[in-house]
């Protein structure tokens, strides 16, 4: 199912069933309307457009991951939502540098988000350690885990690419990756 | 035991749907049977589940990132900056300097306040000064006349303060205002043909400031009766008045006029009258144009030319009501007969003369 939002405002609850359904139009229009309101914040709060950008795909991250984990209840506007989650990471981000003065200019309301952005830098945290794992992994392993598991690709169109004379090579090849790359991940703990 | 590659195999298998339907079945098996398969089975699960959401974010990260490019950075940026307005701009300019002016401009005004004298008193006293008067000032040309009375008689010091007093009673009650025996330790009054008598306060008011004394010594003999009346009512703006009072070791005439119904900021206990009087008048009668007493002397204002300020003789005849008669070793009985209404003025101020009194006060 994908639904297709084109040149209307679409709602909240729209776009949150867009975020369900990975809809990239959805993606455009959360990037497009939301992205000058935590811009503004932020250089006005002693950022400049790089950070701004950071913190406004946390904060989308955020939004998607609350919404896919399936405990988003819209108790306020999504503007609002995402105002205060972006509002919190650059708080904390402020405070890491120790350029926070203890006290930001706001622009629109907020509530507290702490729960939600504490569960989030966890998931950060496992993030990037995949993406530790998945760089020291090495060819051609990466590359098959990454077809077969984050693109999706068939057993058959791997065994193809990479020359294995059938499927179940590639995919015995694909079960040594998977060994290796959890080795590498539960190592770092 | 099998190797993990062999388990991971078999997850794999079964997660993708590739096991026959025994296998199926025997590996359904395992999971209740087998408390530590079951445990590596969820700790797969939950591995790709991680390694999915990784792809996931990953995949949206770029996804942002392109859309992130085709925004016109510049010109949202121009939106969202706060531009300044003109006052916050010098403010931010100018901040350091008037931060420095404002400094030189309060330490200038407390050095100047503080010189001035503005801290001593309440703001009101400012303006206000009682007439008590200071005998330091005059200190060392007594001292050189005490000095030849020490010779002769006992020791006395000199009185730190004077004021002026005025006969009640022909039997010896004195009043004055309150602020004249303040702290004393002793009271002296002297009469104009320079006999000193020790006085006792028997009874102060200080809201009204008013003091009543009583000459305690035995060297007093009674006055002949007052020659003067207390007025009970108001007088009126406009009616000639005069003083008599020891702003300096002489008796000093002073002559004006009432010049409003209410003192100092709007008091109401008492007149504002145009009079010269000096340090050293309070305490002291005024008396209108008849010679009733109707007020007394007890201070002026500094800023102002002429504004000088009396007790309404009604609030002293109330504060006289209020002493406990019981405490009094002689009744105090207010003369009600004026002898002096027909006389001229001066031969009132010759009349008067033995009925007002230097006050000394010794506060050691």
């Amino acid at each position: 199912m994908s639904i297709k939002i084109k040149h209307y405002k679409p709602t909240d609850q729209e776009i949150i069933i867009g975020i369900l359904n990975n809809s990239s139009s959805t993606l455009e229009h959360i990037y497009v309307v939301y992205f000058p309101m935590v811009l503004k914040l932020i250089i006005n709060n002693n950022g400049n457009e790089e950070e701004a950008k950071d913190i406004f795909q946390e904060g989308v991250l955020v939004l998607h991951d609350k919404i896919k984990s399936g405990d988003f209840e819209l108790s306020s506007k999504l503007k609002t939502f995402i105002y205060a989650v972006c509002r919190r990471l650059w708080l904390k981000r402020l405070s890491q540098k120790s350029r926070f003065s203890g006290d930001i200019k706001d622009y629109e309301d907020y509530f507290s988000v702490e729960q939600d952005v504490a569960q989030f830098e966890e998931k950060d945290e496992q993030f990037l350690m995949m993406n530790v794992a998945l760089s020291s992994l090495g060819e051609p392993c990466k590359t098959i885990i990454e077809d077969f598991y984050l693109r999706n690709s068939s057993m058959q169109d791997i065994s193809e690419k990479f020359g294995y004379t059938n499927a179940d090579n590639a995919k015995t090849q694909k079960y040594k990756c998977l060994q290796r790359l959890k080795k590498l991940f539960f190592n770092q703990k | 035991m099998e190797s993990e590659l062999d388990l991971i195999k078999k997850f794999e298998a079964y997660l993708h749907q590739e096991l026959s339907a025994d296998d199926l079945i025997a590996f359904e098996q395992e999971r209740k049977n087998n408390a530590s398969f079951e445990q590596k089975f969820i700790a797969h699960l939950s591995f790709i589940k991680d390694l999915k959401s990784y792809g996931e974010r990953k995949n949206l990260s770029i996804q942002m990132d392109k859309i992130h490019a085709t925004l016109d950075l510049s010109a949202l940026k121009d939106q969202a900056l706060e531009k300044p307005t003109l006052i916050i701009s010098l403010w931010v300019k100018h901040k350091k300097n008037l931060a420095v002016a404002a400094s030189v401009a309060i330490v200038f005004t407390m050095a100047t306040l503080l010189s001035t004298g503005f801290f001593k008193n309440g703001s009101q006293n400012t303006s206000y000064s009682a007439l008590k008067r200071d005998m330091e000032s005059i200190k060392r040309s007594q001292n050189a006349l005490i000095r030849n009375i020490n010779n002769k008689s006992k020791d006395i010091a000199p009185s730190q303060f004077g004021g002026t007093g005025f006969a009640l009673t022909s039997s010896g009650y004195l009043v004055t205002n309150y602020h004249v025996v303040e702290g004393a330790d002793s009271v002296y009054v002297q009469n104009s043909k320079g006999e000193s008598f020790k006085v006792k306060t028997i009874y102060v008011d200080p809201s009204s400031d008013i003091a009543v004394l009583q000459i305690d010594d035995q060297a007093f003999e009674n006055l002949s009766p007052l020659p003067y009346a207390f007025k009970k009512t108001n007088s009126d703006i406009g009616e000639d008045v005069y003083t008599i009072g020891y702003p300096k070791d002489d008796v000093v005439y002073g002559k004006g006029y009432l010049s409003s119904s209410t003192g100092f900021g709007g008091d109401s206990i008492a007149y504002q009258i145009s009079i010269p009087v000096n340090p050293g008048n309070s305490g002291g009668p005024l008396l209108d144009n008849k010679g009733n007493v109707i007020g007394i002397v007890s201070g002026k204002q500094t800023q102002a030319d002429g504004a000088a300020f009396a007790i309404k003789s009604d609030f002293l005849l109330k504060a006289i009501d209020n002493i406990p008669q019981d405490s009094l070793t002689k009744k105090i009985i207010i003369n009600k007969k004026n002898t002096l209404a027909s006389l001229s003025r001066t031969q009132q101020i010759k009349k008067l003369q033995d009925y007002i009194f230097v006050v000394k006060v010794y506060n050691n």
